[in-house]
């Protein structure tokens, strides 16, 4: 079993139209440079030399991974990462 | 209780307890019932301060326009006030949001102009800066960027919750232009250093993320990370069925975010469950289910709920 990355319909055109991917990766940042050798440059999408981009959100099992390791959240067989835009309420 | 007005009788909402959604007597979840407001939201405490601010500044004199991007709940709080202060209000509203919201903007007296589906309150609050920029003398509150939106909450709802609930162990609400988390979350922090502070973001269907590019995401000026301990992602499906369960086990009709609030509130108490720690959880009811009643969310099954929420802006 792998994990399962839900790809925005604004970055599907580095997944060939995909809307979900399976990855391999111990941690978060692992399994981006793992994406990204098969879909070369979904990662940079996501990242920047600082980290997470300001307008990316990226959530394991529906949680922040702001508020858990950053990219350096552990991952396992299984697990769920949803990638989203952030966006606006109110 | 007396008040000289309806405006002045915004806040001092009940907090009741959830007898039956709580795990144990140890780990308790309350519900802090927003619906009580004037409008039937929590967005009537920021309307109320951010209209008072402008005026205490002088932005605002009788007869002026106020203009404001929103998915509705604040654009209606904002209505009623401004008809009662004697100012014009246009809302630049997403036009995948209910009906009814629709007709209660209209009803206390606001004009609407629809924004773009695809993009959500992004493109509301992009199409609202651009009819700023056209009419310079009218008065954009923003409340993405309005200190006194978080203000209200810092200086009338923490305090609530803390006296109602001296011993508060987390807060949870739904995070939208951020005003409710950063007021209360500040407020709660600085009186109970240890508490959690539990973020619950709706989660919506694909078109609503439709940005062209992602650097037109958004990310509101009052969001301050520090501020929370925890952030959870909640779709439709759960936020749905966590609805159905507060009114069926509670008798509490709630709005779709509200179900997204508990399904983040439950999780907090199931963690402190197997942690084997006490908590009692206090998390927002933001507005009543009246406004969602045309969506579908309360009849049929949840797929059935599910689907007639797709594409819409339901938090």
């Amino acid at each position: 079993m792998a994990i399962e990355v839900r790809i925005p319909t604004i970055l599907r055109t580095y997944t060939g139209g995909e809307k979900v991917v399976a990855g391999e990766g111990a941690t978060l940042a692992e399994l981006l440079s793992e994406l990204d050798s098969r879909h070369a440059g979904l990662r940079e999408r996501i990242v920047d030399e600082k980290g997470l981009r300001r307008f990316v959100n990226v959530y394991v099992n529906d949680e922040d991974v702001r508020f858990m390791g950053g990219l350096e959240t552990a991952l396992k067989d299984g697990d769920t990462v949803t990638v989203l835009p952030a966006v606006a309420g109110g | 209780m007396r008040y000289d007005s309806l405006v002045d009788s915004v806040g001092q909402t009940p907090l009741v307890g959830l007898p039956r959604l709580s795990p144990s007597a140890d780990v308790r979840l309350w519900a802090k019932l927003e619906d009580r407001n004037p409008t039937g939201s929590i967005k009537d405490r920021a309307a109320v301060y951010m209209i008072n601010a402008a005026e205490k500044d002088g932005l605002l004199t009788v007869g002026d326009t106020i203009l404001e991007p929103t998915s509705g709940n604040t654009g209606i709080s904002l209505a009623m006030v401004a008809k009662q202060r004697g100012y014009k209000l246009v809302c630049v509203m997403p036009e995948n949001t209910s009906i009814e919201r629709r007709q209660l903007l209209e009803m206390w007296g606001a004009s609407i102009v629809f924004s773009p589906a695809a993009g959500g309150s992004n493109e509301a609050v992009r199409v609202a800066k651009a009819i700023s920029a056209e009419h310079p003398d009218w008065v954009m509150l923003y409340q993405y960027g309005n200190p006194a939106n978080a203000l209200a909450h810092y200086e009338t709802t923490g305090p609530e919750i803390l006296a109602d609930l001296p011993a508060i162990t987390h807060f949870v609400a739904g995070l939208g232009t951020t005003g409710t988390l950063m007021g209360c979350g500040r407020f709660l922090r600085e009186q109970v250093p240890d508490i959690q502070i539990v973020a619950a973001e709706p989660r919506y269907g694909e078109l609503v993320y439709g940005l062209r590019n992602l650097d037109e995401g958004f990310v509101p000026e009052l969001y301050d990370e520090s501020v929370l301990t925890a952030r959870f992602s909640v779709g439709p499906a759960e936020a749905l069925r966590r609805t159905r369960e507060l009114v069926e086990q509670e008798g509490i009709f709630a709005g779709i975010s509200t179900g997204a609030i508990l399904h983040a509130a439950l999780g907090s108490a199931a963690k402190a469950v197997a942690a084997g720690v006490r908590a009692d959880i206090a998390f927002v009811v933001c507005d009543g289910g009246w406004k969602y009643l045309s969506t579908g969310a309360y009849a049929g099954t949840l797929e059935e709920a599910e689907a007639g929420l797709e594409g819409q802006l339901w938090a």
